[in-house]
């Protein structure tokens, strides 16, 4: 088995167990490159149709090429895609630096969607090489009952005999991309022709590497035009992934401090 | 694939997050700006450089300067991509250090020079065996502390040595370094060490051999469950060995059914003929065989054995000690089971890795444990099918333990194994007699009505032509247990006769109506192992003043005026069943009322199967269909 078969093949497990052990379930898609390649294997893994509802978080600041694509996608794969709009930026507690708000809006809108559906997991794509207190995450991740994360108290999560239940009143965050890495991301999105958003190529010289809302994420300085170019410069690369997102790197805790509350 | 987890372990302060912070600078692992992120965050504590704050990310953990939980990060170089998983060396949070040792191919071990061996050294070194982590790369770390000294070096090398090869863990290097000063971690030949002439850290890693799948050998697949597309059932599972193909022999077990596979489906559509041990996949069988989540999909030839009970190692991590009698939620491979814990036969004293004599383990102990499930189960052993065989045990909603099954128990064996001759000697039997032999065995207070429903479903059972005995008190305590009296000691000692009996009862192919009080888990569940899956436990219950109320032998009234010492329900304790596979609650239901249910139970497990038109009566499993 290659590398990637290996990681498919344990997120299709992961997947799978969640949709067994955990309902009502439902999985985030941001309609970037990570959240679509989980996508791909929800269809993978449930032959076609994925049996619970999509969701994106929406604080209507995401770039004019992303939404397009979300609706291009929501078309040609029959996809059950749900806008979930995420309380205005006035709603949000003002103490907090203005990059880390709008990562306080979907905070805040997916504890307002959880209570309102009832949901007992949430299927999220994020990975470990990502963020230093990501790489601290558990797969089956179990959320205190406002969502948030207490990660000095994580149980143990041993082999891949999934402990999947909470008390009610909690959800599960799902995290079925955990062991991926971004250019694991990227040769797959290559070797299985995963559609992506166009902005991750590189026009003028500038490219996004990550996607975020359009006030509070930046191009980086790139020729790679194609996904063989974007491996190579991944494979080069001492740029951290997360760069160009303004709201890391406010202050040492700015990450840490979201997390805890429950984003991402 | 050349993709390698390693786990970095050791006692707390030894230098695990300093040596990998080390090997990702020095190998130009860590991206730009994160050496100047790294200081700024030192300077704002007023402590001098760390690197362990590469990987101690969260605010807590660079505070109290310590790691609480697991992460991990990606090394590369030109020849191996490294996970490097950091777990803490704490007691406290070992919950975390095996989270991440679970997930490891390897162990990179770091012992203090000048500390030495410490007890976490010892605890994960055992734990590593427990975890599935076979070999490990030992780093004796801070050799600056002891001046580069090759004696001490020397020392600890061989303690550490002896300690893997009583953990089971096989050392494939040691190395002396000094992870502060970068003194061969990432390129060997130290000058601080003339003494030393084998690989740095980083290419002792790199020369670990690769991750193994088990292909060619026993299929294993733990069904996730069935999904329902276009009029298909496909069971979906990730292979854990071997290999499987359309027209391949299977047995879905515990039921230990044959089928085939029809076909395997894929998404996008394709034709797809084999499958190999890593893969998830989804196939169809050639028939409507029932198959759902938890069952466990073989090859013909090397079926699981099937059974109650099996012995464990585990490692308790439960806020309350375990002790023989609780009962707990099994979860392993896909399935859910609740067992009893029939025996603590073993905690392991971390000084000298043997059993100390204890019979409960407490928090972070290694313990040794005996289950008794109600259920049928597929227990592989770890040897033979480690992702079948690893477990956790829930208390609740919390995890309390992770462990290994070591050995099935009075299992029934695989097929292949057993005589054919005795197959068919039990089948004749359970055909003549026209039921299994069985062993029914009535538990309660002294009057809740035990040897009134046992005699009634006696003769019952005796005028349909069915071969039944009844054992109780008075027939067993005059001859074969005449020698014992009623204190603990020789209650065990007479249940336990009892059991053994009735199991060759159950064995010559009659129904065996054991009825005693036998207040003790334990002893209910050794006549359980006794009996295997011929064993069927019904708790008479009633409440205690209902049966003093009754006291039809005048029992209660002796035992009130102290004339009947140890007597259960006044003095001694009774434990109620956990898990009994049938409750008969006489303060609601009349003397016929229960017999009447009795009756039904015995007629759908015991009867049932052997009648014409009824399910076959498997030798092998008798109760092919768990409740």
């Amino acid at each position: 088995m290659t590398l990637l078969d290996e990681l498919e093949a344990r997120s299709i497990a992961i997947l799978r167990e969640a949709y067994f052990r955990v309902a009502p379930l439902a999985m985030l898609w941001s309609m970037g490159k990570d959240s679509t390649a989980l996508l791909w294997l929800a269809r993978k893994a449930f032959f076609g149709s994925v049996p619970f509802p999509l969701i994106l978080l929406d604080t209507e600041m995401e770039l004019p090429e992303v939404y397009a694509f979300r609706d291009e996608l929501t078309r040609a794969w029959n996809l059950d895609v749900r806008s979930e709009l995420c309380p205005p930026e006035s709603s949000i507690d003002p103490t907090l630096q203005p990059a880390t708000r709008a990562a306080a809006r979907k905070t805040a809108g997916l504890r307002d969607l959880v209570a309102r559906e009832k949901l007992r997991g949430v299927i999220v794509g994020i990975r470990r090489d990502e963020q230093s207190t990501r790489a601290k995450e558990r797969v089956f991740s179990p959320r205190l009952p406002d969502g948030a994360w207490d990660p000095k108290h994580q149980p143990p999560e041993l082999w891949d005999v999934y402990h999947t239940e909470v008390a009610d009143g909690r959800h599960v965050r799902v995290h079925p991309l955990l062991d991926w890495t971004e250019v694991d991301v990227w040769r797959y999105t290559q070797r299985e022709g995963i559609p992506i958003v166009s902005l991750y190529l590189a026009r003028d010289g500038k490219r996004y590497r990550s996607l975020g809302e359009k006030n509070i994420t930046l191009p980086v300085d790139s020729n790679a035009a194609t996904i063989e170019e974007i491996i190579a410069e991944l494979e080069t690369t001492r740029q951290p992934e997360r760069a160009g997102r303004v709201m890391d790197h406010e202050s040492e805790d700015a990450f840490e401090r979201l997390r805890t509350g429950g984003y991402m | 694939m050349n993709q390698l987890r390693v786990v970095a372990v050791g006692h707390v302060d030894h230098g695990k997050s300093t040596l990998i912070g080390r090997l990702l600078h020095e190998t130009g692992n860590l991206p730009d700006g994160k050496v100047a992120e790294l200081r700024a965050a030192c300077d704002r504590r007023g402590v001098a450089f760390e690197w362990s704050f590469v990987l101690d990310a969260l605010q807590s953990e660079r505070d109290q300067a310590v790691t609480i939980d697991t992460t991990r990060i990606w090394l590369r170089t030109a020849q191996r991509e490294i996970v490097l998983i950091d777990a803490p060396g704490h007691k406290q949070f070992l919950r975390n250090m095996v989270t991440g040792a679970s997930d490891a191919d390897a162990a990179l071990l770091l012992v203090d020079a000048y500390e030495g061996v410490s007890e976490q050294t010892r605890r994960h070194a055992l734990l590593l065996e427990l975890i599935g982590v076979p070999r490990a790369v030992v780093a004796i770390n801070k050799m600056d502390l002891v001046g580069y000294d090759a004696r001490r070096y020397a020392e600890i090398r061989a303690d550490t040595e002896r300690l893997l090869e009583r953990a089971g863990v096989t050392a494939t290097a040691f190395v002396p370094t000094s992870a502060w000063e970068g003194e061969n971690v990432v390129s060997a030949g130290a000058a601080s060490m003339p003494f030393y002439s084998g690989p740095s850290v980083l290419e002792a890693l790199l020369a670990l051999p690769a991750r193994a799948r088990t292909n060619g050998a026993a299929l294993r697949i733990a069904v996730q469950g069935v999904l329902r597309r276009d009029l298909q059932r496909i069971i979906v599972g990730r292979i854990e060995s071997g290999e499987l193909g359309v027209g391949t022999e299977i047995v879905i077990s515990p039921a230990r059914r044959s089928a085939r596979i029809a076909s395997l489906v894929v998404w996008p559509p394709g034709e797809k003929v084999t499958a190999h041990a890593g893969e998830s996949v989804g196939f169809t069988l050639d028939g409507p065989f029932f198959v759902d989540r938890g069952d466990v999909i073989s090859d013909a030839q090397h079926v699981p054995p099937i059974g109650h009970s099996f012995r464990a190692r585990l490692l308790w991590l439960g806020s309350r000690p375990l002790q023989v009698g609780d009962t707990y939620g099994l979860r392993f491979g896909t399935r859910t089971a609740k067992v009893e814990v029939a025996d603590v036969e073993r905690v392991i004293d971390i000084e000298s890795l043997e059993g100390d004599g204890r019979r409960e383990a407490q928090a972070n102990d290694v313990a040794e444990v005996v289950f008794t499930g109600a259920q049928s189960l597929p227990l592989d052993a770890v040897a033979d099918h480690p992702g079948l065989a690893r477990f956790i045990l829930l208390d609740g909603l919390d995890i309390v333990a992770g462990g290994t099954i070591l050995a099935a128990l009075g299992a029934q064996a695989a097929s292949d194994l057993v005589p054919v001759s005795h197959l068919l000697d039990a089948r004749a039997r359970a055909r003549r007699n026209g039921h299994l032999g069985a062993v029914v065995w009535f538990t309660g207070l002294p009057a809740s009505g035990k040897s009134t429903i046992a005699m009634e479903v006696e003769r019952r059972l005796f005028e349909s032509g069915a071969h039944a005995y009844v054992l109780d008190g008075d027939n067993v305590r005059t001859g074969l247990s005449s020698d014992l009296g009623f204190a603990p000691e020789d209650r065990h000692e007479n249940i336990r006769r009892v059991g053994e009996v009735a199991a060759l009862f159950a064995d010559s192919g009659a129904i065996a109506i054991a009825s005693f009080i036998s207040p003790y888990r334990t002893d209910r569940a050794a006549a359980r192992r006794a009996a295997g899956t011929a064993f069927h436990e019904i708790y008479i219950k009633a409440d205690p003043a209902t049966c003093e109320a009754r006291d039809p032998k005048g029992h209660y009234k002796k035992a009130r005026a102290g004339a009947l010492p140890d007597f259960t329900g006044i003095t001694g304790d009774y434990e109620e069943p956990h898990a009994p596979e049938l409750v008969v609650d006489t303060t609601l239901l009349d003397v016929d009322a229960a017999v009447d249910t009795v009756l039904a139970y015995i007629d759908e497990w015991i009867l049932a199967p052997v009648r014409p038109g009824g399910r076959l009566p498997s030798p092998i499993a008798p109760e092919a269909d768990s409740p």
